[in-house]
């Protein structure tokens, strides 16, 4: 090969992608500029260290596209063989879904219709519990570019954002200038609430360390004080914070043009769960009456808020839904995954994009284990090895492209960075789907 | 190339003058054709319309049925569900859940189901166009659309302010553009920019919105003037400022004057009808009257009409302080949602109560703007779903305006003092098929500027729904025996038929490129997404069509 010809092929391996967007937490930054070098992605620029992990471990693997018990197959024969255990079974579940496109979760939610499933994505075991208190109190809330603009006062609760969602402090709720936010952070009051001092604390101005479990019982203190309710002091030895800094704490937001709490895990997770979550909209709401506040959860992987979105619009309800009898029907704790696969009831998985094997209870995995399954992942994920049926997929935003929905609901589409000889999440579930298709309308009508 | 011959119909077509003619029907291709001039050429498909009503497909020009709003609204309520009778699985169709706001494959059954098969979404903020057409992708059968949220738009006040009508024209036109939508829509404009940022709201069009400093009556002319001189399909649709507060009827009248005269499409006008005073239910009353003169005299403008009916449902709408407002008078739970630069969103469950004087009011508001708007052309049906009513109470609002005494024994059911407030007791007027016809299919099709929907004629797509004439009017328009959709049935005596997807319809009005610089200047600095993210890109869409504008200066 001439120098010419070098630099030309050199040349020709070498990219840049702008405006890339990257899945791996709920910010959805889509401001990346990735640097494609044969086939892997070399730099990715303005992402922070998570989404830097993201981009530069999802390089092409060498595995087989399909295998059934662990041996490689072809891929159509994997795809009959999912849509037959699918098909014969009498309790399928599918689960995960936050991993991917919106485009593959429609088509896993229409699956789960035609052979009356159950679906329930990874919600259920994150901000479920937001979801269920806002069916019952509803939410004040704005997108993220509302808090850029105009929130001059902060809340983190229950979260650690500097290192669960590290662009948030600079992109959306600390330092970016905005509309009506001219200084910047200086111009912004920002108070964390957590059990103990984590890195965030750093970025706040007030950190009020709570006592264990007794989330619930401080924003219920917080709401009586928007109401003007006396207080009794005691909520010092319940909380940890003594009802001074209460009332102190309430004087300040109160006199916010824009407040905002924003809050994780440390409420949904922990005593009370949806309770907590319930007490933190409630105060939001409540706070309108004095000045504008919101209240959002922080989301956590890329496209879990599309899941929710997709089931939503599809079944009515966004997690734990059953289709069993032929309509939607909706059950946290009886349909969701984790407590149908704990107590034993499923006897088959579709599992996309999510890796419940290494994070669910132990009864729960023992189950999943025995039972059939069907694993899309880019990875050989712990439940990939424990697939039945396993595909190995494109990456989405790396490979594939799609849409996505951000932590607040704003949809985004992706940008891929360079092909997968693998096929996607999309491709492989509507495979399945025309599979199951074609053997329920060739069936004879019953 | 299948010839299908709609055979011995009743046949109501308002816009080409048939009205309860029997008279075959041919199409092919999608399309209504002329009947074959060769007598020798048989038709391939006929279906025995012998005894049938035969009308155009339904259109309802103001619905929420798709996008960020609306699917909070499903998650919300899931009690409704629970007592609401489910959309089963079949052979060939999807699952779904229906209350007050269905979900997307039941939305578009339940509607072909009624003989409806287009409707379009009032309400979307740009920034979530994407989500929208998601769902009206999974909206099966309806042929649909969406108004694009412009009324609080950070750009559209600035340009005002700053006097620039030309840049205002070209980001109305880039923003139809970007989000792919049908028309410029404006919900209580510059109130809900009040609410964003303050908590208040805006009461009257001449309330300054602080930091830009323009005034409601300034946002209503200019979007209207820049929609006028685009030439777009359908004129701007106004929500107008001060929705549900007795004594509204003002503001109505005022922004109404304030088009210039201007075309214009007041939506829901019924929950803009009042008077009364400020705060005051013991005055509360309707002022139809009054507006519904000015309508009359004023051809520059169409209505439709966001119809209450007595019962559950859930109000959804872009008007934030008022989601606000609705939370504080009920009690019930509250969703708000301010989107960064560009609109808001509130969702409050709402019950109307046959026992309330304010609410049967409004029920007799709603019916009083069908019987004293003289031309049908001018006014459409609408329950502004979910707000007023679901969009299956259609059957129920024509068996009203074709039957007084139907109307009277509501009437005689209700508070006494709702006779005293409002003059629906005394009007007489029944409609004809034909009016009917007029006001759920030809006035929508025209009001959007569809050419080819609404009307039976040759050319038109042959969206064909069919009626079992029935004393029991509500039974009559509950149950079609066919509905058809670009000549294929969907509907056959209640069953659906293969599930089939319907077309997406939007503008792509030009604009001076040199426009472009200052817009992404402008994003770049507030928005919190890459500029280029914004637009949605044609190749995201499944089945669409660009409806053509006639911009001013340009020969059609």
């Amino acid at each position: 090969m001439s120098t010419a010809e070098q630099a030309e092929t050199a040349a020709a391996q070498l990219k840049i992608v702008k405006d890339a967007t990257c899945t791996f937490c709920g910010c959805v930054c889509d401001d990346m500029e990735l640097t494609v070098e044969n086939d892997r992605i070399t730099k990715a620029k303005n992402a922070c260290v998570l989404g830097k992990a993201w981009f530069f471990n999802h390089h092409i693997e060498q595995r087989p596209q399909a295998t059934i018990e662990g041996r490689a197959v072809s891929y159509d024969e994997a795809i009959a063989a999912a849509a037959d255990i699918l098909l014969e079974a009498s309790y399928p579940i599918t689960y995960g879904l936050s991993d991917t496109t919106c485009e593959a979760q429609r088509v896993a939610v229409a699956i789960t219709d035609w052979i009356g499933g159950t679906v329930d994505t990874t919600t259920s075991v994150c901000h479920g519990p937001s979801g269920m208190a806002f069916q019952g109190v509803g939410e004040v809330t704005c997108s993220l570019g509302e808090i850029k603009n105009r929130a001059d006062f902060v809340i983190f609760w229950g979260g650690n954002p500097a290192e669960s969602h590290p662009r948030h402090f600079t992109k959306y709720s600390l330092m970016p200038k905005g509309e009506f936010i001219p200084n910047g952070r200086k111009d912004r009051t920002a108070v964390l609430i957590d059990v103990r001092r984590t890195k965030s604390a750093k970025a706040a101005d007030i950190f009020l360390q709570i006592k264990p479990r007794s989330d619930f019982e401080l924003a219920w203190a917080l709401r009586g004080l928007t109401k003007g309710v006396d207080i009794d002091p005691d909520i010092e030895h319940k909380t940890g914070i003594s009802l001074e800094t209460l009332t102190d704490m309430m004087d300040r937001m109160k006199r916010a043009k824009f407040g905002a709490i924003l809050f994780g895990m440390g409420l949904t997770m922990t005593r009370g769960k949806h309770i907590n979550s319930e007490a933190v909209l409630a105060l939001a709401r409540d706070m309108n009456q004095h000045t504008r506040w919101v209240a959002k959860p922080m989301r956590g992987h890329g496209n879990v808020t599309g899941a929710d979105n997709v089931v939503s619009w599809s079944t009515g309800y966004p997690f734990g839904v059953s289709l069993t009898r032929g309509y939607p029907r909706f059950n946290p704790g009886e349909f969701t995954t984790s407590d149908v696969l704990a107590r034993g009831e499923a006897d088959a998985a579709l599992i996309v994009a999510s890796d419940p094997m290494s994070n669910f209870s132990q009864p729960a995995r023992e189950h999943l284990k025995n039972i059939k399954s069907i694993v899309l992942d880019p990875k050989l994920s712990e439940t990939a090895k424990v697939a039945t049926v396993a595909f190995t997929t494109s990456t989405y935003g790396i490979n594939t492209a799609g849409t996505v929905y951000r932590m607040d609901d704003v949809p985004i589409p992706l940008r891929p960075a360079f092909d997968s000889p693998y096929k996607s999440d999309y491709e492989i579930l509507k495979a399945i789907e025309h599979r199951i298709r074609e053997r329920q309308l060739s069936a004879a009508v019953s | 190339m299948t010839l299908l011959c709609i055979q011995g119909g009743t046949v109501y077509d308002p816009r080409n003058g048939i009205d309860g003619e029997v008279r075959d029907l041919w199409a092919e291709d999608g399309r209504i054709v002329e009947p074959p001039t060769d007598a020798s050429r048989r038709p391939d498909r006929t279906l025995d319309a012998t005894g049938l009503v035969v009308m155009p497909g339904g259109i309802d020009m103001h619905c929420h049925i798709a996008g960020p709003k609306v699917n909070t609204a499903r998650k919300m309520m899931p009690d409704e569900k629970r007592v609401s009778e489910p959309v089963r699985r079949t052979r060939f169709t999807r699952s779904g859940t229906t209350g007050s706001v269905p979900s997307t494959f039941a939305t578009g059954y339940l509607y072909a189901g009624l003989g409806y098969t287009t409707a379009f979404d009032a309400a979307v903020p740009p920034l979530t166009a994407r989500h929208a057409h998601e769902e009206l992708q999974d909206t099966p059968i309806l042929d649909k659309g969406f108004y694009v949220l412009m009324g609080n738009n950070h750009y559209v006040m600035q340009q005002l302010q700053d006097g620039e009508p030309e840049r205002l024209k070209a980001y109305v036109a880039w923003l139809l553009g970007a989000a792919k939508g049908y028309a410029a829509k404006l919900v209580n404009p510059g109130g809900v920019e009040v609410w964003k940022s303050t908590g208040g709201n805006t009461t009257g069009i001449d309330d300054a919105v602080d930091h830009f400093d323009v005034t409601p009556r300034q946002i209503i002319t200019g979007v209207s003037r820049a929609v006028h001189e685009l030439g777009l399909p359908h004129p701007v649709h106004i929500h107008c400022n001060n929705l549900g507060m007795p004594g509204n009827w003002t503001t109505t009248l005022e922004t109404m004057k304030a088009l210039e005269g201007w075309r214009g499409h007041l939506t829901h006008i019924q929950f803009h009808s009042y008077g009364g005073g400020a705060g005051s239910e013991t005055s509360f009353c309707s002022e139809v009257a009054k507006l519904a003169d000015y309508v009359n005299t004023h051809d520059n403008l169409t209505v439709d009409v966001g119809q209450v009916m007595f019962g559950d449902t859930t109000s959804m709408t872009g008007d934030g302080p008022l989601g606000y407002f609705l939370h504080k008078v009920t009690g019930r739970k509250w969703f708000n949602a301010d989107t960064e630069m560009e609109a808001g969103c509130g969702i409050v469950p709402i019950t109307y109560k046959d026992t309330s004087l304010v609410h049967a009011l409004q029920w007799a508001i709603g019916l009083e703007w069908y019987l004293l708007i003289e031309d049908p052309w001018r006014i459409a049906m609408s329950t502004d779903h979910p707000n007023g009513s679901s969009f299956r109470a259609y059957p129920e609002i024509i068996a009203l305006l074709m039957d007084k005494t139907r109307r009277q024994e509501v009437l005689d059911r209700v508070p006494r003092r709702v006779k005293e407030r409002c003059m629906l007791g005394e009007l007489d007027r029944e409609y004809t098929l034909n009016e009917i016809a007029i006001i759920t299919r030809a006035a929508p099709a025209r009001m959007l500027g569809l050419e080819r929907k609404g009307h039976l004629g040759a050319g038109a797509d042959a969206d064909v729904t069919l009626y079992q004439p029935d004393a029991d009017i509500q039974r009559m328009f509950e149950l079609p025996r066919y509905v058809l959709r670009r000549g294929e049935v969907v509907v056959d005596d209640g069953e659906l038929r293969n599930h089939s997807d319907g077309t997406l319809f939007h503008v792509a009005p030009s604009y001076d490129a040199d426009a472009l610089p200052d817009i992404q200047a402008w994003f770049e600095k507030y928005y919190t997404i890459q500029f280029r993210n914004y637009p949605v890109d044609d190749s995201f869409l499944h089945d669409h069509e660009v409806i053509p504008t006639r911009p001013l200066g340009q020969t059609p």
